[in-house]
């Protein structure tokens, strides 16, 4: 009896605890929260925004290391990996312009 | 598999964002402060989770506030760390369709339901799950990658089945080399290449790396991979792939980006290379290295002198288990061992306590901990590209007053 009861209740608990309805053994949905990060204003703000927003939010380059050691080398060493290990379709001409953006806004 | 259509959406919210300016950004949330240059994050309360550290909010990375370690040995689920490597999440997952197929050099190729696999005999196991790039911010010179202090780390009782009981269901044919292992997340684009893991044949039949439906007493949440994760003891995250439901038994060594390129380590007996400079050669990240924290003090935190005070914290290693941890009070000088709490295996976290009284001054607290391998974590921090395996002893400054 305990147990016939414990199960609905669980599986009630653990859906509305993801925000949805009533309705058991139903498809189990997530929303993430709205994103918020944005890239700061900056030369080439544009081609930054076609080419990086597609796959990742703002705050994957924000966050990375800072100061002079991090610059026009480091940034080119990411576009670079962007496009040749995660197949990013960065047109030639973008790469400088965005790593001049990187390294001028960051 | 990837939701095409929500991606564009929120990629066109994204850039929205980016249209109403910086004031924008993580203006409406608090935030806290990791203590190294750039470590300012927004604290954001996602479904499921209490408010976390939010690394990335596309693809979710979400960091434990460090002060969660302080409450027990079990990380609390709303509080377990999330990481993701590509945006191309499920956002809705069916549990009564959801089906893990096991294939390849097997003799019955098999898909199993989540009923199928709940049938089977449970096993659970308390274990440690780290991110390889867990305290990356605190590498010397820096590194590019996810920023994280040291909260991508969390220990859970998992419930599942040993992934060995399916192979055998399935029949792991002769010559078999390695399982690859594929979860329902993938990229957003075709080019990028999809998030498969493999572990040697023999370590996949273990007995204990294991298909997890369940986390402390609950279902997993969703972003620590409901409806099913694989569980990999002793070892970095990486492997431990979320929204599983695809195994494939190979007679080779995968050479999958994620395996080949990424997530390696220096094949030298420290895995650490002189700061600064590449590797020769590299192997796959595997077993975690030993750590110990301290939970309840922190950086300019402040104790009574004179008076005892009880030092907390926890340990952990790759699988052998903690033998000791000591505390030292003198800049390393001297080394007291603390009292362990509750042994809950080999793969989990381990308590310790220590009362000290301590006369007024300031102090550079450390903790050691060491295995029962007796491997044990160096005074000064060792340096790989990647900023994996961190573990150098760690240091609390505080003042006695």
């Amino acid at each position: 009896m305990t147990r016939r009861l414990a199960l609905p209740l669980l599986a009630t608990a653990a859906i509305s605890a993801l925000g949805l309805g009533a309705v058991i053994a139903a498809p189990v949905s997530y929303k993430l929260p709205d994103e918020t990060a944005a890239f700061k204003p900056g030369p080439n703000l544009e081609v930054v925004q076609n080419n990086c927003t597609g796959c990742h939010s703002a705050d994957y380059i924000a966050i990375q290391p800072r100061g002079p050691k991090y610059k026009t080398d480091f940034w080119k060493a990411e576009v670079t990996k962007m496009i040749k290990v995660y197949g990013a379709p960065i047109d030639e001409a973008d790469v400088a312009r965005i790593v001049d953006y990187l390294a001028a806004t960051y | 598999m990837l939701d095409r259509r929500e991606l564009l959406k929120r990629a066109g919210i994204a850039a929205l964002a980016t249209g109403l300016g910086p004031a924008r950004a993580f203006a409406l949330d608090p935030t806290v402060v990791l203590p190294f240059d750039n470590g300012k994050r927004p604290l954001v309360k996602y479904p499921q989770k209490r408010p976390m550290i939010v690394l990335t909010s596309r693809p979710p990375q979400l960091e434990t506030p460090f002060s969660v370690f302080d409450d027990g040995p079990i990380t609390a689920n709303d509080a377990f760390f999330v990481r993701y490597h590509l945006a191309g999440i499920p956002y809705t997952i069916d549990p009564d369709k959801f089906t893990l197929a096991i294939k390849g050099k097997v003799d019955r190729p098999l898909s199993l339901s989540l009923k199928d696999i709940r049938k089977l005999p449970a096993v659970e196991l308390v274990a440690v799950n780290q991110c390889s790039g867990n305290s990356r911010g605190f590498f010397e010179p820096r590194v590019a990658g996810g920023q994280l202090g040291n909260g991508a780390m969390g220990n859970a009782r998992w419930r599942g089945v040993p992934l060995k009981t399916v192979l055998d269901m399935a029949g792991v044919q002769q010559g078999a080399r390695q399982v690859t292992l594929n979860g329902m997340d993938g990229p957003v684009m075709d080019t990028t290449p999809d998030f498969v893991k493999a572990l040697d044949i023999d370590h996949a039949r273990d007995g204990e790396v294991m298909l997890a439906y369940g986390m402390n007493g609950e279902d997993l949440p969703f972003l620590n991979g409901f409806p099913l994760r694989l569980v990999v003891p002793g070892y970095y995250g990486t492997y431990w792939v979320k929204h599983l439901n695809e195994i494939t038994v190979i007679d080779s060594v995968f050479d999958g980006f994620w395996m080949k390129s990424a997530y390696r380590i220096p094949d030298t007996p420290c895995n650490c290379v002189e700061p600064g400079t590449a590797p020769k050669a590299t192997i796959p990240i595997n077993r975690f290295t030993v750590r110990s924290f301290f939970t309840n003090v922190s950086n300019d935190g402040k104790l009574k002198a004179r008076k005892t005070t009880k030092l907390k914290g926890i340990a952990f290693d790759g699988g052998k288990g903690i033998k000791e941890v000591a505390v030292s009070t003198d800049n390393g000088e001297t080394w007291t061992p603390a009292k362990l709490g509750k042994d809950l295996g080999k793969y989990s976290f381990r308590e310790w306590t220590l009362p000290v009284k301590l006369v007024p001054g300031f102090y550079d607290l450390r903790v050691r901990a060491t295995n029962n391998a007796d491997d044990t974590q160096p005074i000064e921090p060792r340096w790989n590209p990647a900023g994996y395996l961190r573990n150098v002893v760690e240091t609390v400054r505080v003042t006695a007053a």
